[in-house]
Order: structure tokens, then sequence, then C-alpha cells
């Protein structure tokens, strides 16, 4: 085995080498994977926390489908928004196929029902110490949310991670939907599969590593912050 | 304890409205914890709930403070709802600092930001908290952390104070603190209503005693009277010190 056959070795040489294309291909990985678990926890927050704090009709129901779409494939939420956004589609006149805002929305769809269904187990574990004291103090479950939310801070970083997670390891919805075009919409787990099936297995593994090394950077970072947050307010 | 605290605003005793069951029950699948009561809490007495385990106190308590609602009956204030507060057996604190936790109930309030500082700085140093201000709240000692809701209650400037056995986990010298709180809201104009197993304590602060028995109010007399000559059976063996469970 040379030294250009060795994974370990082509992911150090990627990395100090400063390829530009790779560069490009890291930023796009984390834009879009980054700016998807942002939008899907604007969103997914206040969702489990409402569907924590309301009783309604149907709400066993809604969190079933949740919990399921936790699951969902990624290919087929990546087919889903193609057809939406394929240009006979209802959403075509955008022109938003095989762009990165494609990916993203894709994205979304993935990692939301993650983040909603896991935020309505905290907060409603948390809900439960913390209920009778804040209907003493007088709070709607409108004024709830917040308070909740933020009290649960710790468990939902870990739970916006799972989200990211989901994210940056994806292949399959962003392939449909961003078509992995050279320099427009190829990312990390899509140029994987191509120098795979280019049977460049050294660059494909090098690229695994470089992915997985970013991965861990992040988490590792996200669990110092916490750490240091937990320590100061308990 | 300091000084009160000057901008607190609490009514004076004639204000605050008299609470009335009427028939009021409570039934949780098919057992009925409290059965139909007629009675009326008024005036700014120190109310204390008597009774063994599982008599209904805590339940009663929450329904005075309309946590719960009642299966059938009413509960009802006479006139507007006072401010209420209530003090838990297990304290119920944010994860914040104790400082935090003061603001944030003065922002439930909707108390002006700029003012709840101060406010909240007064209430730490009245309860002997101003060095644990910064800590989180959740570290605090079980005495500490009592302390920390009775401030809490405190900056509510509530008309009635609901206590559910808020000294059971404590050692003597935190019982006394609460104790003297206790005794503080009372004197500021606050109707006090707490339950507590402690026969001792009851002797101590109660100026009427409400006795419970199996989801029912056997006794609810002035504290000299339910000493001196209680009329059920139950409560002279409780009195006694005997087990009536």
């Amino acid at each position: 085995m040379s030294a250009s056959d060795n994974p370990f070795y082509t992911a150090l040489a990627l990395i100090l080498g400063m390829d530009s294309d790779l560069i490009d291909i890291v930023v796009l990985s984390l834009q879009v994977s980054l700016v998807a678990v942002l939008i899907a926890s604007a969103l997914a927050l206040p969702v489990g926390a409402a569907l924590a704090l309301w009783r309604f009709p149907g709400r066993n129901g809604l969190i079933v489908v949740l919990n399921a779409l936790m699951g969902l494939p990624p290919v087929v939420a990546g087919l889903c928004v193609y057809l939406l956004l394929s240009r006979a589609g209802p959403l075509g006149s955008f022109g938003l196929l095989f762009t990165p805002s494609a990916m993203v929305i894709a994205q979304v769809i993935l990692v939301f029902p993650i983040i909603a269904a896991l935020t309505r187990q905290q907060v409603e574990a948390l809900q439960h110490e913390y209920a009778e004291q804040l209907r003493s103090l007088g709070l709607t479950q409108l004024r709830m949310m917040p308070t909740l939310l933020w009290d649960a801070r710790f468990g939902l970083l870990t739970v916006i991670l799972a989200g990211f997670g989901r994210a940056s390891a994806e292949v399959g919805a962003v392939m449909i939907v961003g078509g992995n075009i050279d320099g427009v919409t190829r990312v990390m787990t899509t140029s994987i599969v191509l120098e795979t099936s280019k049977g460049d297995l050294p660059l494909a593994l090098g690229l695994g590593i470089v992915l997985l090394t970013l991965v861990t950077l992040i988490n590792a970072l996200a669990h110092a912050v916490s750490e240091a947050a937990k320590r100061r307010l308990g | 304890m300091n000084a009160p605290l000057t901008t607190s605003s609490f009514t004076s005793q004639a204000d605050v409205p008299a609470l009335h069951f009427q028939q009021a029950s409570f039934t949780h699948r098919g057992h009925a914890l409290l059965v139909p009561t007629t009675l009326t809490l008024s005036g700014c007495q120190r109310t204390l709930i008597m009774g063994p385990n599982g008599a209904g106190k805590s339940l009663f308590m929450r329904l005075a403070h309309g946590l719960l609602r009642p299966s059938s009956g009413h509960v009802s204030w006479e006139g507007v709802p006072p401010v209420q507060a209530m003090v838990f057996q297990r304290p119920v604190l944010l994860r914040r600092s104790v400082i935090d936790n003061l603001i944030y109930a003065l922002a439930v309030k909707r108390v002006p930001r700029r003012e709840r500082k101060a406010l909240a700085w007064q209430a730490l140093e009245k309860f002997g908290l101003a060095a644990l201000a910064k800590r989180p709240a959740r570290v605090l000692s079980g005495g500490e952390q009592q302390r920390l809701t009775l401030a809490r209650a405190w900056l509510l400037t509530p008309s009635v104070l609901f206590l559910d056995e808020p000294t059971s986990a404590l050692d003597p010298a935190a019982i006394k603190a609460v104790e003297d709180a206790v005794n503080e809201f009372h004197q500021s104009g606050t109707r006090i209503v707490m339950t507590t197993h402690d026969l001792h304590q009851a002797k101590r602060l109660a100026d009427d005693v409400l006795f419970m028995y199996g989801g029912q109010v056997l006794e609810h007399t002035s504290a000299e009277r339910f000493f001196d000559t209680p009329t059920s059976s139950q409560a002279r063996a409780f009195i006694r010190g005997e087990l009536v469970w």
C-alpha cells in the first residue's frame, strides 16, 4: 500500500493542501446543514414545547406521526422536495431545484421531526416538575413556553446536535434535490458517493475522515459551551 | 430578619376576601378524595391544616389555591380573587441563579424591568440569601432552597399564602427560619394556610385548625379549642400522638 493509497494520509494531505475545491465543498456542507438546523430549530422548538403543554384531540396521533418521521428515509424526503420544486411541481416557478436552497429545504424536513419530537419529551419531563409552581405563579401555557424551553436548554442542545448529526450525515436528500453539481451543490457526502463510484476509495475515505473530524469538532464545541454554562448555572 | 420591604404593598387584613367551599368535592378514578365540604376561610388568620397522610390536606390546599378544580360543588372567593402564592413541600426552583429566580417572579408579575434587580436584592437580604445570589438555585441546601421560595413568595406580595408541609424535610434551624418567615408574612397582613404533620409546629403557629381525616374535614375551630377539647375521636387520638390511620 503506497502512501497515496492510505486514506489517513489522503485526509491529511487534503487538509494540509488546503485544496480550494475541498474548502468549497466543506464550506457548502456546513452552510447547508447549519442553516437547515437553524431553521428547523426555530420551527421545531416551539412546536415541540406546544405539543408538550397543550392537550387537544389528535395530540397522541400527532406525537406518533412525529416520532415515526424521525425515521423518514432521506431519499423519500428528497423525492418529495424534488417533486415540489421540479419545473412541473407546485413550487417549480421559484427555480430552486439543484440549488443549495433546495438542499436546505430537504434537510429542514429531515431535521424538524427529530427536534420537535425530542423537544416534546424534554419539555414534558420538565413541565412535570414545574407545572404546579408555574401555575401557582399564574402563568398561562403560552407564557410557560419560553420558561420551559430556557430551563431545558442543556437537554435541548443535545437535541439540536442530534438534528445536526442527521443533517450532516445524510446523502440521499441532498443528492436528489441538489444534483451533486461540481462547484454548486456538491457537498461532502455526495462527493464521497461520487469518489466511491469512481473507485477512488482513498479519496472517498479521506473525505469521510474530514467530515467526521468536522462533526466531532462542532460537537466538542457545543459540549464545552454547555458544560461551562452548567457549572455556572447548575 | 431586617426591616420589611418598603415597596411591598400588602393589603390590610380586612381586605383579604373570604374563601368559600360550597359542597366542594374531589373524586379521582372513582375514589372520593374529598367528600362534599362546605366551609369558609376568612380574616387574616394562620390556619393550620392537620391530619394523617392521605387525609386530603394537600388536595384541600390545591383546591383552595385553584390548582385543581372541584369535581362537584364550588370553591370561590368573595369578590375579586386576591393575590396568592404557594410554597411547596419540595421547593420548585428554576435552573437559574438564585437572584434570577427572584427576578423571574417579578417579571411574571410584570414589575417594570428596571425595578426588578433592586427588589430582588432586598428580598435576598431579608431572607439571608444575599451571599448566595449568584449561585445556581438548585445546588443550595434544602433549608436555603425553602428560604428562596419564601423570598420569591414575598416578592409576589400575596394576600393569601399557602404552604404545603414546607418544613417536613428541614432541620430545626431551617424550620425556625421558615416559621419566622410565616409569622412575618402574617404580620404584614397575609392570611396563612399551611399543612403540617408536626403537632408542636401547629401549636406554635396556629390561630385556627382544620383537622382532616379520610377526605373529610372533621373539625374547623380555633387552635385553643382544638388542642383543649377536640370533638372527634380521631382528633383526640391524633393529639395524643396515637396512630389514627
